[in-house]
């Protein structure tokens, strides 16, 4: 493949690593995460400028410290009452104004469906975005959740940190305070600011109808159903696409998502849109050694991320960038060889203007990060490609993983390592000081193993139910690939999609809310009960005895423990489905004359 | 007891044999429900078994019945094989505890009726003797149950317990007032209140103990419980989706057939993490194990376990760090006093002085000075003791008066008997105090020769093993009740990280919970019963056997033994039981991936013919890659019941280096061990003709 | 400093889920309010204000200022005299914008392989002039059914075809396609490619058998 395309991926990779950077401070500086450093600095006292008027209104001003139990109280209400007003918004969409199209309301399943998504930071589109929902669904709905469920997920990250940061502590900071905070302080002017930039490429941003356009081309065959016109959306949806990919939503304005050119108009917005959702999983694992004191841990975390992330970046870019054999073996000759004017590799639900390589590297990004916006259909990447895609997936969403919530999950993978490691060294297992005891294995294994299972029972009622095995659109092992992939996208709230599956039954809309909702709440909650019951341990002290967790042989330990957990639940799974695709014979007769 | 060699680590033939036995018998449901990873698959052997029956007798089916049929049986050797593993760690208890028994033979004591030696005795079966009777036990007598003693003195053979031939003095009063049931009274005779119910003892307990009867399960025991049974959970699921999985895959391919139940029950048992999970019960048992073989009675799982986890330990210099007395070590002459003379005369005010120190004397004067020891009765003096009287002691011959002492005694002798004594003595016991050691001044008549200088000797090597502590992140703090000067010149030769010095019982719990409060875990030794506080304060505490009834049940262990320096090998093998556990857990989760290998091919291999070429290992056929696998799977815990008897090795390492190391070993090598092992067990399978 | 002793009587799951249903009603439409109503509606304002092209879609207007598309939606074409643009898969119609995606075609689908052998075997008669292979963007569908871009190979592919059914010299005809060569940034982001609607409205302005009109 051409060097230009490597170079396209590597300079992505960095712009990413520097904006990561850039914004690792101030996410730090959103939390208060220690309650001993109680000296206001000029940014805390900034913050709280920002969410006194709204706490004040919500009653919790002057705010005071929570619980686990309390904080995780809140969570599952918010996320309750989230999930009520989304839904209450599509039922109602035709009396609601900005309906200019005059759309009904939502049918139930998918109004449920939808809501359950966007509220788990999943982004699942089960709807058709440009003819299913008016501007103010998309808006006070959708742009709504795609803030509000990012944001919850740093607000587990910050809970998880104080655990390991605080002692003897009954607290765990107040929900209500960092999801103010996280909202209005860090991401709504991170999504201005890109929002901005994206819309000078050309991503509009209009309250307007769709405008109406005669096609150049009069002569096209004039079949009953062919239009003379084109009738082109636009929206507001340079603000959506913003926080959709800064907030790892992925719930695109159109169904094509950022393949769309409204949604992704050039290479810079596609540059842009790759950065945006890596930034804040990366500037988290920044933030996280910065947070407890010793930046050497974040960065451990991150080489642990890295450590999973580049190998499968390699795989698929190389994947995607090979020729096709099924259609190397098309007569008349089909030039698949990239060369400097001309793309090559799998161009099918690719776009021109990003190319095979930058298609992949986003593909990977957005199902390492739990993203899930794509800018290339994922149905048709080559069989190893669309599997690094899904295993990304499948890996637990913590190779970066959701804002916050990825973090906060490799954590627990962490515990996990760190507890047979600890034994392995001969000591009572502990992290950063905080002995791991039962009671965060219990609820680590929770976190590790609700999406696993979900994944996998999921995919077996569908494979068992004839009715909805047929929602597979591709014959042979890939259909089996686009129902596993429906679940594991769901079950991680990841929300990307082998598009080929119809998944509108009530089977799919519902036992796909109820994975979402599952993996979502039983990761988030346990995930507080452990920040909880760590930050009620005393610390250890820190001696040679100690095992280091800033050691390249524990950064392979923490990518090991992934990897192995990921390849022991689905390596049986994927052999069904994309190997058996990867290493089935060509069939022979592709080519050859007319019917 | 304790000193017994077994034949290797196994044991002798018979003691298999009874294990082997008794794997059947604990596959009693009720008992196997304790460990989750074993019972699911005791539940998948029962279903395959009955599927097997079942095909046997007529039912239809895909899968050959004899396969169905090889298939439980590995199930059921898995199974077998953990219980074995178990049991033979069991026995090996189970021989020790015997051995305890046998010293606790019902004995007749002789019950008073009040704390009072001629009171009236009834003869009572010690079985019966509860807590507060008072018993008489004279010369000859068996103790006939814990106690204190309230009245007399004896000697007291302790061999059946500790191993320890010499007696040992029992008195009231003071921290030699416990005695243990089962030791035996050698001369004179004790009036013991009894301080244990029977059952209570400190024999049942260790009986109980090595037993695995009363084994509760430790922390981490607990987690790596809930880990182990979420992977089981989660390969359970993995296993029963698959079936749904082929059924699709067969209608997709149009070819196949979807996976038999007994290839499933198959990949679970190999993917269930059940090396670990068989080997568990055993590695806690060996642990226990290996504690008492060193002679500690710990008083439950949990307190080994943190033996491992402790990183301060707090010793006692006396007996640890030092031998447990002075020893001079160097002459220093007054003013016109050759140091030969007072070596000389040292040697002679000490040639009939029994006491460590003054023999130290007559050894160092002969190294240094080639001063012979010389016999006291040839010289025809006369040896004057040490009396409470006098504080100091000599000898008298040929007119001369030698004498050697504290300081002060000896100044006013030797004003008294009219000399002086010349200013550089003095300047010289300060020196020698000051150095953290203890003047002691010898006078012939009325002039004053010199000083000798008795210092506490490190024990040889202590510096090493303290260096190597540190290395695993252990801080030594030594605990004397020297001044602060003596403390810091013994602390600073033994190479310790702390000390404590004009220790007091207040401020070594003081010093314990300053440590807690950072974050530390402590571990101490301690006797007296002012010990008690602070043993009961400390995350390890290792009661001395000789020491008192409160100090033992203050600490959560005891040394049989009463050796101060047992501390450090407690902490071996607490680690050692850790990294035991540790290691073959990594080892049993490494496992998997080759069995995929083996399995996956295998199981798939009718409907995607394509994924044969997965099959890196090139078995003969599905059969017997799966039987293959299922055989590791079996043979492997096996193999490793010596591993968990034993326990990893141990070395004192630093953390990293030691992850490093066990991640290599285990990690790796469970990675990699299967692949031969599997295809070897294939090629077995195939030669013998399976298909 | 001790930790306080637990409640003794820690309060029901209920009382803890109703004591925070007051502050989360009122924050989910407090933010609902700032980052659903006044984010977007701010957006519109700024971005209206500072690229209004942009914000509206960023239309295409020919000679007469009447808007003739969007510069960066794709529009099917058919006849001979336009240059075409990549296969479309949209919703009822080709390059339908109101339901855009691709055909989700798998990698080993043979429906893929027939749909592309159609399009080559259509191609290659459309096109008798050309010999060569045929470039892949030409043949397969793109992610959104609404790619304006083809490949310049794909373009210059088709040059002798439009110049012909045109009736223009297919040197200017070739020089214009050169000229709406996109460059990748840099040369390093994104891939060359080729404007099709854009490349047709110049088309369309150039005089027959004259010299070729400039682009706007």
């Amino acid at each position: 493949m051409l060097l230009q395309a490597w170079l396209e991926v590597v300079c992505i990779l960095i712009a990413t690593l520097l904006a990561a950077c850039a914004v690792a401070p101030w996410l730090a500086a959103i939390f208060r995460i220690d309650t001993a450093d109680s000296v206001p600095g000029r940014c805390e006292s900034w913050l709280e400028r920002l969410e006194r008027p709204v706490l004040r209104l919500a009653g919790v001003w002057p705010v005071c410290e929570m619980t686990a139990g309390a904080y995780a109280a809140a969570i599952f209400v918010f996320h309750a009452a989230g999930i009520i007003l989304l839904v209450a918004i599509q039922r109602l969409q035709p009396l609601l104004p900005w309906n200019p199209d005059q759309l009904p309301a939502v049918p139930w399943l998918i109004a449920i469906n939808t809501a359950a998504s966007f509220a788990t930071n999943t982004n699942w589109q089960s709807y058709g975005g440009e003819t299913t929902l008016s501007p103010l669904t998309q808006t006070l709905g959708l742009t709504v959740q795609n803030f509000l469920s990012a944001a919850s997920g740093l607000c587990v990250l910050a809970v998880l940190t104080r655990g390991l940061v605080r002692r003897d502590s009954r607290t765990v900071g107040n929900f209500w305070q960092d999801l103010v905070r996280s909202t209005l302080g860090l991401l709504l002017p991170l999504a201005v600011l890109l929002g901005l930039v994206l819309a000078s490429q050309g991503v509009v941003q209009s309250f307007g109808t769709a405008i109406e356009v005669p096609l150049l081309d009069q002569s096209l065959p004039t079949a009953a159903a062919t239009p003379t016109k084109q009738r082109i959306v636009i929206g507001p949806v340079a603000s959506q696409v913003a926080i959709k990919q800064l907030g790892t939503n992925g719930g695109g304005y159109f169904n094509a998502n950022s393949a769309h050119p409204f949604e992704n108009p050039t290479p810079l917005t596609n540059l842009l849109e790759i950065v945006a959702m890596l930034t804040l999983p990366i500037a988290s694992c920044l933030a996280f050694g910065r947070w407890v004191g010793d930046r050497r841990q974040g960065r451990a975390l991150l080489a642990a991320m890295a450590m999973l992330f580049l190998p499968f970046l390699l795989i698929i870019v190389r994947c995607e960038t090979q020729p096709s054999p099924l259609l190397a073996a098309v007569t008349p000759a089909i030039d698949q060889t990239a060369s400097g004017a001309h793309e090559g590799g799998s161009m099918e639900g690719k776009e021109v203007r990003f190319g095979p390589a930058a298609s992949a590297l986003f593909a990977v990004g957005t199902t390492a990060t739990s993203c899930g916006a794509v800018n290339a259909m994922h149905d048709s990447f080559s069989p190893l490609g669309g599997m690094v895609a899904m295993w990304m997936i499948q890996l637990g969403e913590v190779v970066f993983g959701g804002v916050g919530t990825g973090l906060a999950g490799l954590i627990a993978y962490t515990l996990v390592a760190v507890f047979i490691a600890g034994l392995m060294v001969g000591r009572s297992p502990e992290y950063l000081g905080k002995k791991i005891e039962a009671r965060e294995m219990k609820m680590g294994m929770v976190v590790l193993l609700v999406p696993l299972i979900a994944t996998l029972i999921g995919t077996a009622a569908a494979c068992v139910l004839p009715s909805e095995a047929s929602a597979a659109l591709n014959p042979g092992p890939h259909g089996f690939s686009e129902l596993l992939y429906a679940f594991s996208s769901a079950a991680n709230n990841n929300g990307s999609a082998f598009g080929g599956l119809t998944a509108t039954s009530g089977f799919w809309t519902l036992s796909l809310a109820a994975a979402m909702l599952a993996s979502r709440l039983l990761t988030m909650l346990p995930l507080v009960a452990i920040g909880g019951s760590l930050a009620a341990k005393r610390t250890v002290a820190e001696s040679p005895g100690t095992l280091p967790t800033h050691t390249p042989l524990f950064v392979l330990l923490v990518a090991g423990t992934v990897i192995l957990v990921g390849a022991l639940s689905f390596v049986p799974a994927l052999a069904l489905g994309p190997l058996a695709e990867a290493l089935q014979p060509l069939p022979t007769a592709a080519g050859g004359g007319k019917p | 007891m304790s000193h017994d060699t077994q034949a290797g680590i196994l044991g002798d033939p018979a003691a298999i044999l009874r294990a082997a036995g008794e794997a059947f018998v604990k596959l009693d449901p009720r008992r196997m429900i304790l460990s989750p990873v074993m019972f699911t698959i005791e539940v998948g052997a029962v279903l395959i078994t009955m599927l097997a029956v079942a095909r046997a007798a007529g039912q239809p089916g895909a899968e050959h019945p004899a396969f169905i049929a090889a298939v439980a049986v590995g199930l059921w050797a898995t199974v077998i094989f953990a219980n074995f593993a178990e049991a033979m760690a069991e026995g090996r208890g189970r021989a020790q505890a015997d051995a305890l028994r046998r010293t606790r033979s019902d004995t007749l004591a002789k019950r008073l009726a009040a704390p009072q030696r001629d009171a009236a005795i009834e003869q009572t079966p010690s079985t019966q003797l509860r807590r507060d009777d008072y018993v008489l036990i004279e010369a000859g007598d068996i103790v006939p149950g814990d106690g204190e003693v309230v009245d007399g003195v004896a000697t007291v053979d302790e061999s059946a317990i500790t191993g320890e031939s010499a007696p040992v003095i029992r008195e009231s009063g003071g921290d030699r007032n416990t005695v243990t049931g089962g030791t035996r009274v050698l001369s004179d005779w004790l009036v013991v209140r009894i301080t244990a119910n029977p059952g209570e003892s400190f024999l049942d307990k260790m009986i109980s103990m090595v037993e695995g009867a009363k084994r509760q399960k430790t922390p981490n025991e607990i987690a790596l419980d809930i880990l182990l049974a979420g992977l089981t959970l989660v390969f359970l699921v993995v296993t029963a989706t698959l079936l749904p999985y082929s059924i699709y895959a067969v209608s997709a391919a149009g070819r196949g057939e979807p996976l038999g139940l007994a290839v499933l029950a198959a990949l679970f048992v190999c993917l269930a993490p059940t090396t670990i999970g068989g080997l568990l019960p055993a590695i806690g048992i060996a642990g226990i194990d290996r504690m008492v073989r060193a002679n500690v009675l710990a008083t439950s799982g949990r307190a080994v376990e943190a033996a491992g986890d402790v990183d301060v330990l707090l010793l006692d210099k006396t007996g640890t760090i030092t031998f447990g007395n002075r020893q001079a070590s160097t002459f220093l002459p007054a003013t016109g006093v050759s140091e030969h003379d007072l070596a000389d005369a040292a040697q002679l005010a000490s040639l009939a002085d029994e006491t460590p120190e003054g023999r130290s004397i007559v050894v160092l004067a002969k190294e240094r000075h080639g001063i012979r020891s010389r016999d006291i009765e040839s010289l025809n003096a006369e040896f004057v003791p040490f009396t409470a009287q006098t504080r100091m002691s000599g000898v008298d011959f040929d007119g001369r008066s030698i004498r050697k002492g504290a300081r002060d005694t000896i100044v006013k002798h030797v004003l008294t008997a009219g000399g002086t004594v010349p200013p550089e003595v003095h300047r010289i016991c300060d020196d020698v105090a000051k150095a953290g050691a203890t003047p002691l001044v010898v006078a012939d008549g009325a002039t004053v020769l010199g000083v000798i200088e008795l210092k506490d000797i490190v024990k040889g090597g202590i510096a090493e093993r303290f260096q190597e502590l540190r290395a695993m992140g252990i801080r030594t703090v030594m605990i004397t009740g020297d001044n602060p000067l003596t403390a810091a010149a013994i602390a600073a030769e033994a190479g310790v990280d702390d000390f404590l010095a004009e220790a007091t019982p207040e401020a070594k719990l003081a010093m314990i919970r300053r440590y807690q409060q950072e974050g530390h875990l402590v571990a101490m030794t301690g006797d007296g019963t002012n010990d008690a506080p602070a043993l009961a304060q400390a995350d390890v505490a290792v009661a001395m056997n000789s020491g008192t009834q409160a100090a033992k049940e203050a600490g959560n262990m005891v040394d049989l033994d009463s050796n101060p320096t047992k501390l450090l090998e407690i902490v071996a093998v607490g680690k050692q039981l850790l990294m035991t556990r540790g290691s073959l857990t990594t080892f049993s989760l490494a496992n998997d991936i080759s069995k995929y290998f083996a399995i996956v091919p295998a199981a798939f291999g009718s409907i995607y013919p394509q994924l044969k070429s997965l099959d890196v290992m090139r078995l003969h056929s599905p059969t017997t890659a799966v039987l293959a696998a299922v055989a590791f799977n079996a043979f492997v815990i096996v193999g490793l019941v010596p591993m968990a008897l034993k326990g990893v090795k141990y070395r004192p390492l630093p953390a990293a280096v030691l992850l490093q190391q066990n991640l290599l070993v285990w990690g790796l090598g469970g990675l990699l061990l299967p692949f031969p092992c599997i295809k070897l067990l294939d090629m077995l399978l195939a030669a013998c003709g399976v298909n | 400093m001790p930790a306080p002793s637990k409640n003794p009587s820690p309060p029901g799951l209920a009382a803890v889920l109703i004591a925070q249903v007051r502050p989360a009603c009122t924050l989910l439409l407090a933010l609902a309010l700032i980052t659903g109503v006044l984010y977007p509606l701010g957006m519109t304002v700024a971005i209206q204000t500072l690229f209004p092209r942009q914000a509206g879609g960023s239309p295409l207007r020919d000679a007469e200022g009447v808007v003739r598309g969007s510069a960066l939606i794709g529009q099917p074409f058919n006849a001979p005299q336009w240059f075409h643009g990549r296969p479309s898969s949209t919703g009822n119609a080709p390059y339908d914008p109101t339901a855009s995606g691709g055909s989700n075609l798998g990698p080993t689908n043979p429906a893929l392989a027939r749909a592309v052998r159609e399009r080559a075997d259509a191609l290659t008669q459309g096109n008798p002039g050309h010999a060569g292979s045929i470039p892949i963007d030409l043949v397969t569908a793109s992610g959104s059914g609404l790619d304006p871009h083809i490949s310049p190979p794909a373009a210059l592919l088709q040059v002798p075809r439009v110049a012909a059914a045109h009736g223009v010299d297919e040197s200017a005809v070739r020089q214009l396609v050169a000229q709406h060569v996109e460059p990748a940034v840099l040369g390093i982001f994104g891939r060359p490619r080729v404007n099709v609607l854009q490349l047709n409205l110049a088309l369309e302005s150039i005089p027959r058998n004259t010299e070729v009109s400039q682009r706007k």
